[in-house]
């Protein structure tokens, strides 16, 4: 009995292989969406836990000097000395690679062990020197002439070597020292043995890991988005199928099958298409993932300066969560039509319940839930506040304007069929409204994506518009020093002052200002402040009063979240200032405080400045920097140009336009695949509403092209309606979820010309979707359309 | 004598180092230990850098006001990559330290890491001072000396008074380490009175007792087929005693003692004539914690035991190193130290 069950029930998709292929592919593709990114991600966290680690920020504390510049190695010993059990490292760049000098004898367990794990050789480590590395940071510091090993278990980027070997090719100076956990029972103050040393506790999250929250953050409701509109397919397909089996349940009951089974049966059958389904789509996620991994990495590393491998691994918990998801798409499908074939009585009709139809009362339904639920995403954002609040108002918001759209929809088409006058047009309209129940989950699906595509590049052109306003802020000099001592950047200052038009000296120190970790700036009073700085508020001349010293300029960051705001007084060593003006800093993650140089220098005497901004005619800039080379020997790393900053940013940005593109044309390309599908199931089921047209002279052709028209209609009206929903979107992105991660808002820019190609490509998808039907239309064997005269269907 | 740190500081590193290459092979370019040599004071109890290996290596028997006995440890060893000074971080000077403390209840081990040339661990000879991070065995001279040290869950502070003269091992401080010949300079100043304070969980306890330094350095490792050494420091009523017994791998031993008059007089006793036979083993490690040590030639036929079994020392390479009691001929106190017994059956 069980097995003539399944055998009726499977026959279903043997004579529907359409709506099976439906089923497969749309789930197979959400879940493939999904599960790419998430790889995205998983490669992404798992290289900052691998710099993390290899680092030992994770684990164990830091000493930094407050100034943030380097420590001497008399320090470090008179720390041990006092009973301080830490370990020296330093570290700084070569030939692009992040080079980590560690001392293996003081270094805590989890550091050292990596390297010297792989390389049981601790004279050569350190004698002549080892340097451990993936193979690419290897071959790109060959020119050092040290032995490479190959260690997989360093993070991407970086370097692991001897400090004595780090200190030849860096330069002197102790960059920080880790603090072992465990410490001798009685030891001095750390400022006591120290001064001017800070003790930083052991950082949960790595800083890299803040910073690129919100990139995540942004991929991942991508990801959901596109989940979701691939479950709107897998919903209309299995909607479909159980419908078009009522019969069959039907007679399988009144053989006596009990309903339990059947609906076992069905359940059964559904899980293994999912299980099928979900590895299909595994698979083509981690194709997904490994052809945009490059691109991603390449924009973590511009942007943020964080390593990430280049190449996918197979991670298990990923394609478990990508087999997980694609059964609770399943059941989230499948489980309303599950629970219909079980209330079904036995004696119900046969006829199919004209599945596509809804009622005028579902509809009312449909917009009451719809506007509880932008309710909800209105109350979210006005009361709301942390990620989870953005992500509320995000799902709301979607889920919302997706249950509205067949309402509005329906409203629009009416009016239009009011105000028709000829009967063909009367018809056109009435026929439009009366298919898009049938239309409206593929419908749903392609505002959705429009809405997603709306609003990621909204969110990812704003960011790039402000990004490099920003850039031309902080980075107004034409070239950028950074000496390695007092000495020497006395020496430099001396050298260069007859040779540039000004010199800024950058001197910073790190402190707590208003109970946060901010970095206090004292600034050289200059026409390059004045021209370049923009502020998103300020008081009328704000600069002179800071070049005065009667006041302070301070970051965004620090303005949101300590609730500081032009006029109010922040607290530096004691002495109150007022605050005269607030800029955009997208940057770095914590608070910024800017002073004039005559206060920065009575508020904290003796730090010295070892970075220099310089102004010089930009052509004058090769030259200048050929003469750094070779009269002070300063090399990469040393000098930085702002041509070569901004060259490099702007690289970065088209690499994650390429990514945002590739994202966008898939979750399109799956909205499509929706429209397709809902109209060829359509199609079959229409043929008694289009045969009386047809009988009434408009001929196949007429109605084909009917067909085409409608699709583009609908298309058109669907693109229009998701530009709201995507710029609301995009809205939520940048000024909720952005100052949640970041602690700044993204000024929000508009991108017509994009957006129209956006409604003309949704248009060009709903186009080629409806050709294929329509083409069938026009070719319908007139006896097909007669049947339906002659026919009881 | 400590013949252990042969091996313990060529195997020395951070966790998960696995030792050196060139283990048990000659010593390119290090200076190597030769009879006749003419110790020279106080030059000589500062570093030797053109040999590989040497220690500054001080037990001691103390006794709280409530006559709880106790054990102390402190040791820096240096190892040296390549027979040369060096400077900054590129010296190849690696330098160790251990301390203990031994109560008849517990045991506590700390271990400290530096390399030489940056002055975080040193040795010089006048004035003397030994250390490495926070501690500290320093004095106007050899004889007069201050001993700090300090871990996780303890620390100590004691000082050293010299009340004898030095011992030399072997031939005038020339002491033959095996049948094949290796060798090291070797001498002692087991006279020092102690008094100090234990900072121990339960509080500080004030102590006072007797401590044993040894000086030992050369460039040869053990012979290749030696597994592990029985080492004893014995102090019995006026007398002492030194004697260690090399395993070898075949289930012989090679074994070694000096008798030391209370004045400070030292006879040396070749391989045979010190007898040490384990009699129990005990402990978490099964290692053996009684033994029987006999020196005919002296009368000396005694039974040593371990305070505290447990007297385990985890640091990089663990070995055993604890105090212990002496009964039978002769009652007194001293040091036991057993390397080679983890992992395997000796």
């Amino acid at each position: 009995m069980t097995r003539a069950g399944l055998a009726a029930l499977l026959s279903h998709w043997r004579r529907s292989p359409l709506q099976l292929f439906t089923l497969v592919a749309g789930l197979a593709l959400a879940t493939a969406l999904w599960s790419g990114v998430q790889a995205i991600n998983a490669e992404a966290r798992a290289s900052y836990d691998a710099a993390a680690a290899t680092l030992g920020e994770a684990q164990f504390a830091q000493i930094t000097r407050a100034d943030g510049g380097p420590i001497a190695r008399d320090t470090y010993v008179a720390l041990r000395r006092a009973g301080w059990l830490v370990s020296p490292v330093i570290e700084g760049r070569l030939e692009g690679v992040r080079l980590i000098g560690v001392e293996p004898l003081t270094a805590p367990g989890g550091i050292g062990p990596v390297a010297l794990d792989a390389g049981d050789d601790l004279p050569g480590f350190l004698g002549e020197g080892i340097l451990f590395g993936r193979a690419e940071v290897l071959a790109a510091l060959s020119g050092t002439g040290l032995r490479g090993i190959e260690a997989p278990d360093v993070a991407p980027g970086i370097a692991l070597t001897d400090i004595g070997v780090a200190e030849r090719l860096l330069g002197p100076g102790i960059s920080r020292l880790i603090v072992a956990p465990a410490q001798p029972r009685d030891r001095p103050d750390l400022a006591q043995v120290a001064p001017g040393l800070v003790l930083q506790p052991p950082q949960a999250g790595s800083d890299i890991g803040r910073l690129t929250d919100s990139f995540h953050l942004n991929l991942t409701a991508f990801g959901l988005l596109s989940f979701a509109v691939g479950i709107f397919i897998v919903h209309g397909a299995i909607g479909l199928a159980v419908e078009q089996r009522r019969p069959m349940v039907r007679t399988l009951r009144a053989l006596g099958m009990p309903l339990a089974r059947i609906v076992t049966l069905m359940a059964a059958e559904l899980l293994a298409l999912a299980l099928v389904a979900g590895a299909l789509g595994v698979a083509l996620g981690y194709g997904i993932a490994a052809a945009l991994l490059p691109d991603v990495a390449a924009t973590l590393r511009g942007l943020y300066g964080a390593e990430v491998a280049g190449t996918l691994q197979l991670r298990p918990a990923w394609w478990l969560s990508g087999l997980g998801i694609a059964l609770a798409g399943t059941a989230l499908a499948g489980g309303r039509a599950l629970a219909q074939v079980a209330r079904m009585p036995l004696l119900a009709s046969a006829r199919p319940r004209a599945w596509a139809m809804q009622s005028r009362r579902g509809l009312v339904m449909q917009a009451a839930l719809a506007g509880v639920l932008l309710g909800l995403a209105g109350l979210v954002a006005a009361l709301g506040s942390g990620l989870v609040a953005g992500f509320v108002l995000l799902g709301a918001l979607l889920l919302g304007g997706a249950l509205l759209l067949p309402v509005v929809l329906s409203a629009l088409l009416a009016t239009a069929e009011a105000r028709a006058r000829r009967p063909v047009a009367g018809w056109f309209w009435a026929d439009t409204r009366q298919q898009l129940p049938g239309l409206s989950l593929a419908l749903m699906a392609l505002l959705l994506a429009m809405a997603a595509n709306v609003g990621v590049s909204t969110m990812v052109g704003s960011f790039r518009l402000t990004f490099v306003g920003f850039l031309d802020q902080v980075l107004a000099s034409e070239l950028y020093l950074t000496a390695e001592d007092d000495a020497q950047a006395e020496a430099l200052t001396d050298w260069l002052e007859p040779r540039v038009d000004a010199i800024l000296p950058i001197r910073n120190v790190e402190r707590d200002v208003a109970g946060l970790p901010a970095e206090v700036f004292g600034n050289r009073p200059h026409a390059t402040y004045r021209d370049n700085w923009r502020f998103l508020q300020s008081a009328p001349g704000a600069w002179e009063a800071v070049d005065a010293g009667a006041g302070v300029v301070i970051n965004e960051q620090l303005s949101r979240r300590a609730g500081l705001a032009v006029g109010d007084a922040v607290v530096l060593e004691g002495a109150a200032f007022e605050v005269l003006g607030v800029y955009g800093d997208y940057g770095n993650p914590i608070g910024q405080v800017i002073l004039t140089e005559a206060a920065f220098e009575r508020l904290f005497p003796g730090v010295e400045a070892l970075r220099f901004g310089l102004r010089l005619p930009p052509d004058a800039v090769p030259a200048l920097e050929a003469a750094l080379r070779d009269d002070f020997g300063l090399g990469e790393g040393r000098m930085i140009d702002q041509a070569g900053i901004k060259a490099i940013s702007m690289q970065v940005f088209e690499r994650t336009f390429a990514v945002t593109a590739a994202l966008n044309v898939l979750t399109l390309a799956v909205a499509g695949f929706a429209m397709l599908m809902s109209l060829l199931t359509l199609a079959a089921m229409r043929l008694p509403q289009l045969a009386p047209v047809w009988a009434l002279g408009l001929t196949r052709a007429d109605l084909g092209r009917a067909e085409l028209l409608r699709a583009l209609l609908l298309a058109a009206l669907t693109a229009v309606l998701a530009l709201p929903l995507g710029l609301a979107l995009a809205w939520v992105l940048l000024a909720v979820v952005n100052v949640e991660a970041f602690g700044w808002r993204l000024p929000m820019a508009l991108f017509p010309g994009d957006y129209a190609r956006l409604g003309l490509f949704a248009c060009l998808a709903a186009l080629i979707a409806a050709l294929w039907p329509a083409r069938r239309l026009a070719r319908t064997p007139p006896a097909e359309l007669l049947k339906v005269f002659t026919n009881e269907r | 004598m400590n013949v252990r740190a042969l091996t313990l500081i060529l195997l020395a590193g951070p966790a998960g180092a696995q030792g050196f290459a060139g283990l048990g092979t000659q010593a390119e370019g290090f200076a190597i230990p030769a009879p006749g040599y003419a110790f020279d004071f106080p030059a000589d109890h500062g570093a030797h850098p053109a040999y590989r290996i040497e220690w500054w290596y001080l037990t001691a028997n103390l006794t709280g006001p409530d006559g709880t006995p106790y054990g102390l440890q402190w040791t820096l060893f240096r190892s040296a990559l390549a027979p040369e000074d060096g400077s900054g971080w590129d010296t190849p000077q690696l330098w160790m330290g251990h301390a203990a403390v031994t109560t008849p209840e517990a045991h506590f081990v700390t271990e400290r890491l530096a390399r030489g040339g940056i002055g975080q661990a040193g040795v010089v000879a006048d004035p003397f001072a030994a250390w490495i991070d926070d501690w500290q065995l320093a004095g106007p001279d050899f004889d007069q000396l201050e001993m700090t040290a300090s871990g996780p869950d303890f620390a100590y502070d004691m000082a050293l008074s010299a009340e004898g003269p030095l011992v030399f091992h072997g031939d005038a401080g020339y002491s033959v380490k095996s049948a094949e010949g290796q060798a090291s300079y070797y001498y002692s100043q087991p006279f020092y009175a102690v008094d100090g304070v234990l900072s121990l969980p339960q509080g500080d306890i004030p102590v006072t007792g007797r401590a044993w330094l040894d000086r030992e350095w050369s460039s040869q490792p053990l012979s290749g087929d030696q597994t592990g050494w029985d080492w004893f420091s014995l102090t019995l009523e006026g007398a002492k005693l030194m004697g260690f017994r090399l395993r070898q791998a075949d289930g012989s031993a090679y074994t070694y003692a000096t008798w030391i008059d209370p004045d400070g007089a030292a006879t040396a006793y070749s391989d045979g004539a010190f007898i040490a036979e384990p009699l129990a083993r005990d402990g978490a490690r099964d290692i053996p914690t009684t033994w029987r040590v006999t020196l005919p030639d002296r009368g000396v036929d005694v039974t040593v035991q371990a305070l505290n079994p447990e007297a385990w020392m985890a640091v990089s390479i663990p070995y055993w190193e604890g105090p212990v009691t002496v009964s039978g001929s002769h009652d007194g106190t001293g040091y036991l130290e057993m390397t080679g017994y983890e992992g395997t059956s000796p």
